[in-house]
């Protein structure tokens, strides 16, 4: 049997190059469609881990704990107690990579001009900044020094529209638990700009212990946030921290926080998976005609080899070599073009020209496509299997010919 | 008569003939259904965005639209309005002032943009007031209501009947206040608007805002989206004679809208491309292989005198004809299926969420007509043709002697 594999996949080989046109032809057609599939998918998870890791990035993290009806209704009477003894022990396990506690709350903010709502955050700067995008994206002043910094710090596009600038006082109004309207001025020491730039209008930043000063709070927060190694496994931080959760708390993955990131999350892998089939099943109707043009070539040579003893077995085995051997040269092209196509782009494809329209879906407008390996398996796995599948009917044909009828064929 | 050979033929292989003819048959009843889906989503997506508050047009002051400050007015803005009207013959056309106001009940205060409208016009204008599901929108004579978002009621802990307390800056900078007695509250299922919007007749909100006669804007909605030359033509000289007042229309107004649908666009024609070049490829295979089946065949024509151009023409023809028949099965096939999910709609896991970012309901229904019919059928022809251009020139450079002796 050995032997005769081998004489099989020689036979496989030199078919395939008996017509080397259409051969080539083809294989062509396998490697654009392999290309595609591999090519558009590395667009797409660029995209989609690009807009989970910006939000996750944008006080959302991994994990967080909130009291029961904070979602609901985000007001400062559904504040919660700082994070208990126990919880911050729990919290030091290798597997948490970071985690902050905040007070945020809906407020209006006035310049000596404008008036806007927003949303007012109390954070602990040096925590804060192993969490989110603030500390890296302060373009004009400085970051929150402490948790009683007297400043706050505003996006771009707010300071534009507030017409104000940095420097200028700016006063922060909300209500304390027990409904009093409570404000307080501070001055504006940063400015950071973000990416989709809509965020730059929708916070105000200023040191915890300043927020909760002015709201009356105590010691008390909103919500907890925690940073986990990998935002495909939340379930982990889930896990770890469940039990030191109070009964009116809640803890949530993101992808509960956020379901439209979550959905578009796991649309995405359904979308892969509908994408190679297609295209596939465009590429399975060239494979077939081009397997069954080979054997009706040489319908007497099958017929001759039968006559001579080769079991029709074999000669099954023959077909579905050659078209594996098909398969695998265009696999193996399609993915080294695909990765060498990918390589160039990894550090960015400019898409500003574009970007408005993607701001909307919460996208940049720097797209970084990312080739994973696992993707490259997907479709090489897809065409193979599929492939062989389709090559079945050809190739059983193939081995069912009378060799008397065959040899006799003109 | 050249085109019974082309069609004899065909058939002299027909599982050949049938395969690549399927490989179109799929790939015009893919494109269909996606560009349908596709159109049909975009004018969605236009037309729910549109109606809610932006319009077709808008008239602002210049500036306003980058910079919304409220001291950027349009003088005498109702009587503007009332102007439009006239010229144009149409009741979708309402005034509106904008500002921004601290909003507090009993127990909460949450910031909001207070709309001033005309109510009667607002109607038939805007999307929001049919989507008032507790109390009313508006009575005949609204003195002191307010109308506001579900979500924003919800945060205020307030209903219908209950009083709000407004505060805010003036056109002048001065204090602005007012108390408003809660008559509606409107659902969109937009989180952002049903949060952040609450509606108060214009003539009270010019009083309160210190705004004179003045206001923001005055939106217009058109018939059709796609056509507004005309009506801008109908209002421009209304307007020509009012310093620092300018005409937008939804493209400048959403410049975000276009881009996104241009953005999904070009993402979507790469996926359609790699789709026909596919199928261009197995076109060019299967005729490339009829042309060498029948290469000794040519050499007997081309020997008694063929010209090799009718050749080429021949095979042309002979994919022309396959496309075509991809093309029938393609359309009957696709439109089929367009028609009856165009009627019934259809619905993806997951796709709610996204849609609901976009403003649109969770039910899609693909547009049916000519253009998505034919556009993907069209251009997979086209390809076809184009990739039997190789296997027709090769005609040219047989020689007949050899060709007639050829094995094949």
């Amino acid at each position: 049997m050995n032997y005769s594999l081998k004489v099989l996949l020689l036979l496989a080989w030199r078919y395939l190059w008996r017509n080397y046109r259409r051969t080539l032809i083809m294989l062509a057609a396998i490697i654009v469609g392999v290309w595609a599939m591999i090519f558009m998918t590395a667009l797409m998870r660029g995209m989609v881990d690009d807009m989970v890791l910006r939000s996750t990035h944008t006080l959302l993290g991994h994990a967080q704990i909130h009291h029961r009806s904070y979602r609901a209704d985000p007001n400062i009477v559904n504040s919660m107690d700082a994070p208990s003894d126990s919880l911050k022990t729990a919290l030091q396990d290798e597997r948490v990579v970071a985690w902050t506690a905040r007070v945020r709350v809906p407020a209006v903010l006035s310049s000596e001009r404008e008036t806007v709502g927003l949303e007012l955050v109390g954070i602990n700067p040096e925590a804060e900044s192993k969490l989110s995008f603030l500390a890296s994206n302060i373009t004009e002043g400085r970051y929150l020094e402490s948790s009683d910094d007297k400043g706050v710090i505003l996006g771009e596009r707010l300071v534009k529209k507030l017409d104000t600038k940095l420097g200028k006082r700016v006063v922060l109004m909300s209500q304390d638990p027990d409904n009093n309207i409570v404000d307080a001025g501070f001055r504006i020491v940063g400015i950071y700009s973000t990416d989709p730039a809509n965020i730059e209008e929708q916070f105000a930043f200023i040191g915890i212990d300043r927020a909760q000063g002015l709201l009356k709070l105590g010691s008390k927060v909103s919500e907890v946030e925690i940073l986990g190694e990998n935002y495909r496994d939340p379930q982990t931080l889930i896990q770890l921290l469940d039990s030191y959760i109070k009964e009116d708390e809640e803890l949530l993955a993101w992808p509960e926080l956020n379901p439209y990131m979550g959905s578009t999350l796991s649309m995405m892998d359904g979308f892969v998976l509908v994408w190679m089939i297609v295209v596939f099943t465009a590429l399975s109707f060239g494979l077939v005609n081009t397997l069954a043009m080979a054997v009706f070539e040489r319908v007497r040579e099958i017929g001759l080899m039968l006559a001579l003893g080769m079991t029709p077995r074999a000669v099954m085995l023959q077909v579905l070599l050659e078209s594996l051997t098909l398969l695998m040269l265009g696999l193996v092209f399609g993915n080294i073009i695909a990765w060498l196509s990918i390589l160039p782009l990894e550090s960015g494809i400019d898409l500003s020209s574009v970007g408005e329209g993607l701001e909307m879906a919460g996208m940049s407008s720097i797209l970084y496509p990312s080739l994973h390996v696992k993707d490259m398996l997907a479709a090489t796995g897809i065409v193979l299997v599929l492939g062989l599948i389709a090559s079945i009917l050809p190739a059983w044909r193939a081995s069912r010919f009378q060799p008397v009828q065959a040899l006799t064929k003109n | 008569m050249e085109l019974v050979l082309a069609w004899r033929n065909l058939w002299r292989q027909p599982r050949r003939t049938w395969l690549t003819t399927a490989a179109m048959v799929f790939s015009n009843v893919l494109l269909i259904f996606m560009i349908s889906v596709q159109l049909g989503m975009y004018e969605l997506m236009l037309e729910n965005n549109l109606r809610v508050l932006t319009g077709h047009l808008q008239v602002q002051a210049k500036g306003y639209h980058e910079q919304a400050h409220i001291y950027k007015t349009v003088p005498d803005v109702q009587n503007l309005a009332d102007a439009i009207r006239q010229q144009t013959g149409r009741e979708s056309v309402t005034a509106r002032a904008n500002g921004f106001a601290l909003l507090s009940s009993q127990e909460r205060s949450y910031g909001a943009m207070i709309i001033g409208v005309q109510s009667k016009y607002e109607k038939l204008t805007s999307s929001l007031p049919g989507l008032v599901k507790r109390g009313y929108y508006f009575s005949e004579n609204p003195e002191d209501e307010i109308v506001l978002g579900a979500v924003l009621a919800r945060n205020l802990k307030v209903t219908i009947g209950d009083e709000v307390t407004l505060m805010g800056t003036g056109k002048d900078g001065s204090f602005a206040a007012d108390v408003l007695r809660i008559v509606g509250i409107f659902e969109s299922g937009v989180i952002d608007i049903d949060r952040n919007f609450a509606q108060m007749p214009l003539g009270r909100f010019q009083t309160t805002f210190s705004m004179g006669a003045s206001g923001h804007a005055v939106a217009i909605l058109s018939d059709d989206l796609h056509d507004l030359v005309k009506l801008k033509n109908e209002i421009r000289p209304l307007i020509e004679n009012i310093e620092g007042i300018e005409l937008l229309d939804w493209d400048a107004l959403e410049p975000g809208l276009r881009l996104a649908i241009e953005a999904d666009m070009a993402s979507a024609w790469f996926m359609y491309s790699i789709l026909i070049i596919l199928v261009a490829f197995s076109v060019l295979n299967t005729q490339l292989m009829s042309v060498l089946e029948r290469t000794r065949e040519f050499g007997i024509v081309l020997s008694l005198g063929m010209k090799p151009v009718k050749l080429g023409r021949l095979i042309m023809l002979e994919a022309g004809l396959m496309a075509s028949i991809g093309m029938l099965f393609g359309i009957i096939l696709g439109g089929c299926l367009v028609f009856v999910l165009s009627q019934t709609g259809f619905s993806m896991p997951g796709m709610e969420e996204a849609m609901a970012q976009y403003n649109l309901p969770g039910r899609i229904y693909p547009r049916f007509d000519w253009i998505t019919l034919s556009l993907g059928p069209a251009v997979v022809f086209l390809a076809c043709l184009l990739a039997s251009i190789y296997p027709a020139c090769r005609v040219h450079f047989l020689h007949p002697v050899q060709a007639m002796r050829s094995a094949l």
